[in-house]
């Protein structure tokens, strides 16, 4: 489904240089999994998953999502493309002016999509996430919860094949936490969606995901497997990640 | 000050109605003409600013550079010294350089760069991850600039634009006295020149009435547009 080839990003250091934020990294992530990037802040987790929809472009390597290679299309397909991968924020990043579905309804309108249609995919977004009685509320009038369900809902709405989520529960108390995890994996058994979540905590990985990358310095240094709550890791900085969760 | 003396302002300003009425339109016009040239040019122009800013859509030092170089040397000029320099662009564009319209040429000038650089600042406000979210849906430039950056920051145009009205109220008084018209004009004619000084503050008292009127409209109007 994903295929990450040899992929480098780096940035130039404000004081001069370069600084690797992910360095000749692969990762294969299979379609309908719930594949989590985990790692101690400055990583290199976000840099990863921003390079899957192209958000940061790669100095080198092949991004390829549902067989195709994003880093060889136009601009005009790029956004095509980019309309078939969903993205869940820390900060929400929702449009304060609108409503909950006009919120909901951007993508689709991006998408070029008719009113009548439009109108139908939000209500079922919004019924998904459990949030139809806010239709009319605007952002600033709801819970970081809510907030967050929304960013789900309006990643929901294009119908994508892939979510990507930058550390989707880290603004929430963990009761929230765990509401919104739930809602991700429901997406993903209900709709098949392949989901990749960015986290700093091995709960969430324990919680939702399939398997994970243990991510350092820039890159996969261990990928575990998760089966019924229980981490397999290997490496010693997967340990330390496990003892701190 | 007893009745005597009122009655006889009154009666000065109710002969002067119809000039009063003229002069009111005149000013509309001059306003009228240099706002709209602020938002068809200055608008656009506020956004390039925005959009070639270092981390934005279209970074480009260059560009951006040159024309917040240009903004700044328009904007430097004092109104006066603009307009003078102007008289002969304003010739050619008017075809005369006397009344409301030859005046908005200058008022035109200094407002496109003084609006482009509101909208700027405005723009400025939108948190860069709401941009980055509809970059990840694949929305095109066009698309952003108008469902984003318009839609989110509306409420901070309107104020600009209250702003800029206003600023330029003033202007119209400027560009009056040196052949536009209006109602600055009328309050220097009558109360500098003729020492009606009952017409001077007559006139002025009008001038705090609108500007009381516009900033209460471009208050409410951005507030209501405001769900931030
Ligand atoms: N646009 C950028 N310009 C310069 N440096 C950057 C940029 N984006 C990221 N970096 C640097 O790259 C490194 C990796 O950043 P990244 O955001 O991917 O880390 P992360 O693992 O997501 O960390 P966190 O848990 O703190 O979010 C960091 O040192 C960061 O300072
Ligand atoms: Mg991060």
């Amino acid at each position: 489904m994903i295929h990450l080839q040899s992929l480098s990003k780096r940035f130039q250091r404000p004081e001069g240089g370069w600084f690797h934020a992910v360095d000749d990294t692969s990762l294969s992530i299979a379609q309908g999994e719930i594949f989590g990037l985990i790692g101690f802040s400055g990583a290199g987790k976000s840099t990863l998953l921003r390079l899957i929809n192209l958000l940061e472009r790669p100095d080198a390597g092949r991004v390829i999502v549902d067989g195709q290679d994003l880093t060889t299309l136009s601009a005009r397909q790029l956004r095509q493309a980019r309309q078939n991968i969903g993205m869940v924020f820390q900060q929400f990043n929702l449009l304060a002016n609108r409503t909950v579905a006009q919120n909901v309804a951007f993508p689709l309108e991006i998408a070029g999509w008719q009113k009548a249609d439009i109108a139908v995919r939000v209500g079922e977004c919004l019924e998904v996430v459990h949030l139809t009685d806010r239709a009319d509320h605007y952002p600033a009038q709801l819970s970081g919860g809510q907030k967050q369900r929304v960013g789900i809902a309006r990643a929901l709405a294009s119908r994508p094949h892939v979510i990507l989520a930058d550390e989707p529960t880290s603004a929430l108390d963990p009761k929230t936490t765990q509401s919104i995890l739930s809602c991700l994996q429901e997406i993903n058994q209900r709709f098949g969606v392949t989901v990749v979540i960015v986290t700093h905590e091995m709960g969430v990985v324990r919680s939702i995901c399939h398997r994970a990358a243990v991510l350092d310095q820039g890159r996969v240094i261990e990928v575990m497997d998760v089966a019924a709550g229980q981490v397999d890791a290997n490496t010693d900085l997967a340990r330390s990640l496990l003892e701190v969760a | 000050m007893d009745t005597v003396t009122l009655n006889a302002i009154w009666q000065d300003l109710s002969m002067m109605g119809p000039e009063i009425a003229q002069a009111l339109l005149e000013t509309a016009l001059m306003l009228g003409l240099g706002l709209a040239a602020a938002l068809l040019l200055g608008g656009p122009l506020g956004i390039v600013l925005y959009l070639t800013r270092p981390g934005q859509l279209f970074a480009h030092r260059g560009l951006h550079g040159v024309l917040g170089w240009l903004v700044n040397l328009v904007r430097s000029f004092p109104f006066i010294i603009l307009m003078v320099s102007l008289v002969p662009l304003t010739r050619l564009i008017v075809g005369s350089t006397i009344g409301p319209v030859a005046a908005s040429v200058p008022l035109a000038f200094a407002a496109i760069p003084y609006f482009a650089r509101l909208v700027e600042q405005t723009l400025r406000e939108i948190p860069r991850g709401v941009i980055e979210a509809a970059e990840a849906m694949g929305a095109s430039p066009w698309q952003i600039i108008r469902k984003v950056l318009l839609g989110e920051a509306r409420a901070g145009l309107i104020s600009s634009l209250t702003i800029l009205t206003i600023s330029f109220l003033s202007y119209t008084a400027v560009a009056g006295v040196v052949g536009g018209g209006g109602i600055g004009d009328l309050a220097i004619r009558y109360g500098y020149y003729r020492f009606q000084t009952d017409v001077m503050v007559a006139m002025v008292l009008l001038l705090v009435i609108i500007v009381q009127v516009i900033q209460y409209i471009g208050n409410r109007l951005a507030h209501r547009l405001d769900k931030r």
